[in-house]
């Protein structure tokens, strides 16, 4: 694909009617009509959905995008309702991300910082669940530093649950902003061969965006030392590489993930130093990825560690400011999506 | 002097003497004789219309007292391991263990081979013998200090105690709650290598070797494990090792969708680990099958995978999982009733787990046909954590005897 191609094909993006008829993508879904089409009550991760699926809710995420460029924002489907966010982990970006996407959708939006709450006391997961049930809301957004916590939570509570992170294991609304900004910057999802390089032994974004890549014909490639290579990863289906530069050849997409500071000199790796020697995106190991490969990062970067800024702020190929962008519509898309069974939309009652 | 006891037309199974059909004569508290004998007019009878009677379940290495749960499952004695509150490394506590149970259950402790289980001091062994226990064990953890290792077998060996060890590299397993491999990779879970096992197992079995001593290592659950102590048994090192039924049933998968019943320590291993446990069961690598009873309420279960406790509750299951490996055609019936009667019994240097003339009437009537299914919420134990909910199984205890007297 040359400089041009990309080019058309964020402007296709714009008119995203057309994107949507890219023929490469499997798309069963925009055939089926109201709640057959998301059957789903939560979404507790990208595993467990069809490829249908993911494409439906990118789909719905793309008119979102458009209506938060307008500057009109008087559509409220979500009013009346409260969402709580519940953040067991610390989080700024995200749980702003979802605070805006809720209010932007006329939700009642209540976060609940359980870092420093009754949890602190003893209280138990499932009771705070209990007790968020009681308390009557619509929809509860979970981020939880235990794998497999929101899932647990979901089972207790009667209304919808997002996962917005839980442990090693998913961050699902990542994985979808992450593809929606692949489909519209470089036209289609299938075939493009997208290298994740970073933590993957701890990431739940590199879990959530393995599945949903690979899901949609993605060609991913994984890259890690091995001492943050998880086991068998393989066997979700991607090619894993201990060295950068073998994995970058020919890239489409680079999405580098964060190091967490934990884990730097001496855990799993000697240095930042040398992990940048190693595994830093510099404008010299770009080379070897096409030269209109999107250079994508979940944030909040180490500048000079995982990624150089000169890379990280490049005006044409770097998406990350993009990601963010779309992490509103996925969520406002997600919420909108989950209530609807709720809120008694015709077709989904 | 209690009337003598006297089984009719029962399917005898002797880990010594194998199956035979006939009748069954207790006196005293002990078998009196078997086969074809002339019954005292006086004696109680039952018939055991063809059932099976065999020694009752010697079930070594059980984290609590579980009463109901050992009845209904044929157990009359458990090996208790030393985790306890407080940790039984103390004649006092160890002699309240070997006594709370009697006459019902005989509770054999395995005192903490280690002070407090720590892992650094050796624990008083002889004195803790003198108060009832019958080996000493390292608990759920391995110790990770060779020296200490090797003094504990050692000192050990110089009292012919066994040693129960949890055989598991501290370093690769420190934060584990599962095997590395596709499963954990996908559920994100902290994991170590199945390797964290072959590699301990290597240090103890040399350290028992070089020591002399009694080495039981109370799960081996890879097939590397299984090799090494295939191996070491061919050498002639007094080694034994056991298993419980999870880990020959179930592989890592059953830890799928955050299951914490299957939440188990050593955790589940690979496809190809549990064939190769099933190969041990077959060619007589394992010696010794037990529950590993360990109840957990929802309190320690019903909360994230990695931050609920290891453990099952499958004590009364133990039989009727265990008889399916005779129906499939696994082991004899006779060796399978070795496994968990005779063959413990050897480890802790007690006289139960045979049919001879003589030995304590610990005695089961089973049912070996019995079909019935499994139900976490309708279990006798103190808790229904078992990763085996909903399985259908055959086989029940009819009766159950203690020295003669009737529990069941």
């Amino acid at each position: 694909m040359s400089i041009f191609d990309c080019a058309l094909a964020r402007f296709r993006a714009g008119g995203y009617a057309i994107a949507l008829m890219s023929a490469s993508d499997h798309r069963p879904g925009a055939q089926i009509k109201g709640g057959a089409v998301f059957p789903h009550r939560h979404l507790t991760g990208i595993g467990g959905l069809q490829p249908h699926e993911i494409m439906f809710l990118l789909d719905e995420a793309e008119q979102w995008v458009d209506w938060n460029r307008r500057h009109a924002k008087s559509h409220h489907p979500l009013g009346g309702l409260t969402q709580i966010n519940a953040f067991f982990e610390n989080s700024t970006r995200t749980l702003l991300s979802f605070e805006i996407a809720g209010k932007r959708l006329g939700a009642d939006v209540v976060n609940m910082h359980a870092a420093q709450s009754s949890v602190k006391k003893g209280e138990t997961l499932i009771d705070t669940a209990m007790t968020l049930n009681a308390m009557r809301a619509d929809v509860i957004v979970i981020r939880h530093m235990a794998s497999g916590a929101v899932q647990l939570i979901a089972d207790k509570v009667d209304c919808a649950v997002l996962n917005a992170g839980d442990g090693s294991h998913e961050h699902p609304t990542q994985a979808l902003l992450d593809a929606l900004t692949i489909r519209r910057r470089r036209g289609s999802i299938a075939g493009q061969r997208v290298v994740i390089c970073g933590d993957l032994l701890h990431s739940r974004v590199a879990r959530s965006n393995i599945l949903a890549l690979t899901a949609l014909a993605a060609e991913v490639r994984v890259c890690a030392p091995s001492t943050l290579m998880p086991d068998a990863i393989e066997r979700m289906g991607v090619t894993p590489f201990t060295d950068f530069d073998a994995a970058l050849d020919g890239a489409d997409v680079v999405m580098m993930l964060r190091l967490q500071n934990e884990r730097m000199n001496g855990g799993f790796i000697p240095s930042t130093r040398e992990y940048h020697l190693r595994y830093g995106l510099t404008p010299e190991r770009l080379e070897r990825a096409r030269p209109d490969a999107l250079i994508m990062h979940p944030g909040p970067m180490n500048r000079g560690v995982e990624i150089t800024s000169s890379v990280a702020d490049h005006p044409e190929r770097s998406a990350i400011t993009e990601q963010v962008e779309m992490g509103v519509a996925v969520r406002m898309a997600c919420l909108d999506v989950l209530t609807r069974r709720a809120r008694g939309v015709e077709g989904w009652a | 002097m209690s009337r003598p006891l006297a089984f009719l037309n029962a399917e005898l199974v002797c880990p010594d003497s194998g199956v035979s059909t006939g009748n069954l004569l207790v006196r005293d508290g002990a078998i009196a004789a078997t086969g074809s004998i002339d019954m005292p007019s006086d004696a109680e009878t039952i018939d055991c219309k063809g059932k099976m009677l065999s020694p009752a379940i010697v079930d070594l290495g059980v984290f609590a007292i579980d009463l109901d749960a050992f009845h209904a499952g044929g157990i009359v004695r458990v090996g208790l391991m030393p985790d306890q509150s407080p940790v039984l490394d103390d004649p006092g506590i160890v002699q309240r263990a070997a006594l709370i149970g009697k006459p019902k259950l005989w509770i054999h402790p395995l005192a903490a081979a280690t002070q407090g289980l720590a892992g650094t001091d050796l624990a008083e062994m002889a004195i803790n013998r003198g108060a009832g226990a019958k080996a000493v064990a390292t608990g759920r953890r391995w110790i990770a200090d060779s020296n200490v290792m090797r003094k504990v077998l050692a000192y050990a060996r110089d009292l012919d105690l066994a040693v129960v060890a949890h055989a598991e590299d501290g370093g690769l397993a420190a934060n584990a709650v599962a095997t590395a491999g596709e499963t954990a990779t996908r559920l994100g879970l902290a994991a170590a290598p199945a390797l964290a096992e072959p590699l301990a197992i290597a240090r103890d079995l040399m350290l028992a070797e070089e020591t002399g001593a009694r080495l039981h290592l109370r799960q081996v659950t890879t097939e590397q494990g299984f090799d090494l102590v295939r191996a070491a048994k061919r050498r002639g090192v007094r080694v034994t090792c056991g298993i419980t039924p999870s880990h020959l049933l179930l592989s890592d998968i059953a830890m799928s969708d955050f299951r914490t019943f299957a939440h188990l320590s050593p955790p589940l291993r690979s496809e190809a680990d549990r064939q190769a446990a099933l190969a041990a069961l077959a060619d007589g690598t394992i010696d010794v099958l037990s529950s590993g009873h360990d109840p957990r309420g929802p309190e320690e279960k019903r909360l994230p995978f990695v931050d609920s406790a290891p453990g099952a509750a499958n004590a009364e299951l133990l039989l009727a999982l265990a008889l399916g490996f005779v129906r499939d055609e696994l082991l004899p019936i006779e060796r399978l009733i070795a496994l968990i009667s005779a063959n413990p019994a050897r480890v802790l240097g007690l006289d139960a787990g045979t049919l001879a003339p003589g030995a304590p009437a610990d005695l089961m009537l089973v049912d070996r046909d019995a079909p019935w299914q499994i139900a976490s919420e309708r279990m006798r134990a103190k808790a229904g954590n078992t990763p085996f909910d909903g399985l259908p199984v055959q086989g029940k205890v009819l009766r159950l005897f203690k020295g003669g007297a009737a529990l069941v």
